[in-house]
């Protein structure tokens, strides 16, 4: 909802910078009986925003002519507007004559976005739509991340005298991440999941603390949090 | 004399109990002593008093349980925590008529962990009873224990009560099948929260052992069963649950007076069924936390347990018999005040209570 909000300027300036551009061979001078020599090349401009990382491809003005008022406010909207979704390289082309907007998301080829709402959803997928290929690649790597977190939690080799994570927390339970960072009491500081692990890595389990980059941390974090997805809090009970 | 009946039997105070305790016991059961100061003269008074209505000897037991040692010798934690609550017994006065050990006294099944385990007890001074859980069976199918301890099936008579010691833990053969190794099997089994597990049963040759033993006990003798598992269903996905728990309590369920006390849940847990009562045992070891459902309403939870105070939610616990045969439990928890479940507390309550424990 917040993402149809905010693309609703933007789709109603790029509603209005088609029509003026495409108005706009009707009524905008030709650049022969404007005076300027044709190299045989397609005239554009290209209006690059303050980011330097939105650009709007202006066809039919040559680079550095002044832009009709209308044309230059339209094009100045469009770039704001796309500077709201998001801090990826976007170049729009507003082509002299087709009723569509060209986008390149992060210098990708051009895509036509021709139903206008499109264009949120575009950019947050950097331009090209997640493929079914890549979303099993994602889950089974997650998958295996989790797998690996629960095959630790349960191995009693994370320490050195025998008991593991599940002896206290079967399913990951009275582990709490969704409450880190918090003050913890006997450790006198603000602590995030991955210290409380650590600390109990190091004493009821009286082994070595993991790096912080550590790929069993990462996997045992990947675990516990994955396993106490949507659980009720019950401070004091579990 | 039915159950409902029994439910009115006056309560009778014991040694052990607070003060304050006994006297909201008294309280409820409209019997109001003279203040003299000292609870056990109000026990002494009071017992003077009241008519006890069946013969049964008021008597103490204790019980330990769930120690799981593994073989890193007496040092380890698990150890110094069993041989922590062996010397809180011997250092019971009086001394408890007997100790009940509940089962898991391993953590893998190994007989290094055994012959500790079985050194550590014969320390106490009181005579041991002792009975079988899941991670003492499942390395070798309980030769080592049994070696050590005998059968873990058996009966036996003590000041009118009629005890039994079962082994709950049985669970079908899904290892042959599979090729699991003894060191597979009992890692297995010893993973409370394997999706992949199957459920405790007491056994259909168990069920006949216990049908006949019954068959020559009066209806009206009070019965006392151990058992590892709970007898009742409470959270299959960790298995607390005894699959045949219906079967079970359908056996016990002609007889007047019946309690369960069980090992493996390391928790405080109460359950009532029918009459049938039913108590857990805590840990030495570490306690386990509530399940996320099926909590027994009768229960009076533990607050969660401190995990930067390692003896926190563990200890041992005292039985003191009462004369209608039921029980009152006492939950000796290290570092908290004890817990007392009475019999009287049971049939009284109809929410379960949430006062903290400490």
């Amino acid at each position: 909802m917040k993402f149809l909000l905010k693309a609703l300027p933007c789709i109603f300036t790029f509603l209005l910078a088609l029509i003026t551009t495409t108005n706009a061979e009707v009524h905008t001078p030709g650049r022969m009986d404007r005076g300027i020599p044709s190299h045989g090349e397609k005239t554009i401009q290209v209006v690059t925003a303050c980011d330097g990382k939105k650009k709007v491809i202006v066809e039919g003005y040559y680079e550095g002519e002044v832009l009709p008022e209308e044309k230059a406010r339209q094009t100045a909207h469009l770039l704001m507007d796309l500077m709201e979704f998001c801090e990826l390289e976007i170049t729009a082309k507003i082509p002299e004559s087709e009723m569509v907007i060209q986008l390149s998301v992060n210098g990708k080829p051009f895509i036509s976005v021709k139903n206008l709402e499109e264009i949120p959803l575009v950019l947050t997928h950097g331009g090209t739509p997640h493929s079914e290929r890549e979303k099993r690649i994602w889950e089974a790597e997650m998958d295996r991340v989790i797998g690996e977190g629960y095959k630790i939690f349960h191995d009693p080799t994370l320490g050195a005298n025998g008991i593991s994570c599940d002896m206290c927390h079967p399913d990951a339970s009275n582990t709490h991440p969704e409450t880190y960072p918090k003050f913890q009491t006997q450790i006198k500081k603000v602590t995030l999941l991955r210290e409380m692990i650590n600390w109990c890595i190091e004493n009821p389990l009286e082994g070595k603390k993991l790096a912080e980059d550590d790929h069993r941390m990462k996997a045992l974090e990947s675990y516990i949090i994955s396993a106490r997805a949507g659980k009720k809090i019950e401070p004091g009970k579990h | 004399m039915s159950a409902k009946k029994k439910d009115k039997t006056p309560y009778i105070s014991l040694p052990g109990i607070s003060r304050r305790e006994f006297l909201k016991t008294a309280v409820t059961t409209g019997i109001l002593v003279a203040s003299s100061g000292c609870a056990s003269q109000y026990s002494q008074s009071l017992a003077e008093q009241v008519e006890i209505k069946q013969g049964t000897e008021e008597f103490m037991f204790a019980y330990i349980s769930d120690s799981h040692l593994l073989d890193r010798g007496k040092e380890h934690r698990f150890a110094r925590s069993l041989i922590k609550a062996v010397e809180d017994v011997n250092a019971m006065d009086p001394q408890p008529d007997f100790v009940l050990y509940g089962g898991d006294l391993a953590q893998l099944g190994l007989r290094e962990e055994l012959t500790l385990g079985k050194e550590i007890i014969a320390e106490l001074k009181p005579k041991v009873h002792m009975m079988v859980g899941e991670h003492d069976w499942y390395f070798d199918m309980g030769e080592a224990w049994k070696e050590f301890f005998g059968n873990p099936t058996y009966s036996f008579d003590h000041k009118g009560i009629h005890f039994i010691v079962l082994n709950s833990v049985i669970v079908e053969d899904y290892w042959s099948e599979t090729n699991m190794s003894p060191m597979d099997r009992m890692l297995f089994m010893a993973q409370l929260d394997n999706p992949k597990g199957r459920p405790f049963t007491v056994g259909k040759e168990q069920r006949g052992w216990l049908s006949n033993d019954l068959s020559s006990v009066k209806k009206d003798t009070p019965v006392v069963i151990f058992s590892h598992s709970p007898l009742y269903k409470y959270y299959k996905s960790w298995n607390f649950w005894t699959d045949d728990a219906e079967e079970v309590q359908g056996l016990l369920s002609p007889f007047e007076t019946v309690t369960v006390l069980h090992g493996h849940t390391h928790q405080v847990l109460t359950n009532k069924i029918d009459h049938i009562v039913f108590h857990g045992m805590l840990s030495t070891a570490w306690p386990w936390p509530y399940a996320p459902e099926g909590i027994p309403k009768y229960t009076r939870q533990m607050n969660r347990a401190d995990p930067f105070n390692q003896f926190d939610g563990t200890g041992w616990g005292k039985i003191h018999t009462i004369p209608n045969g039921n029980v009152n439990k006492t939950y000796n928890l290290w570092g908290r005040n004890p817990t007392v479940v009475s019999y009287d507390r049971i049939l009284t309550e109809r929410e379960p209570i949430s006062d903290p424990s400490y």
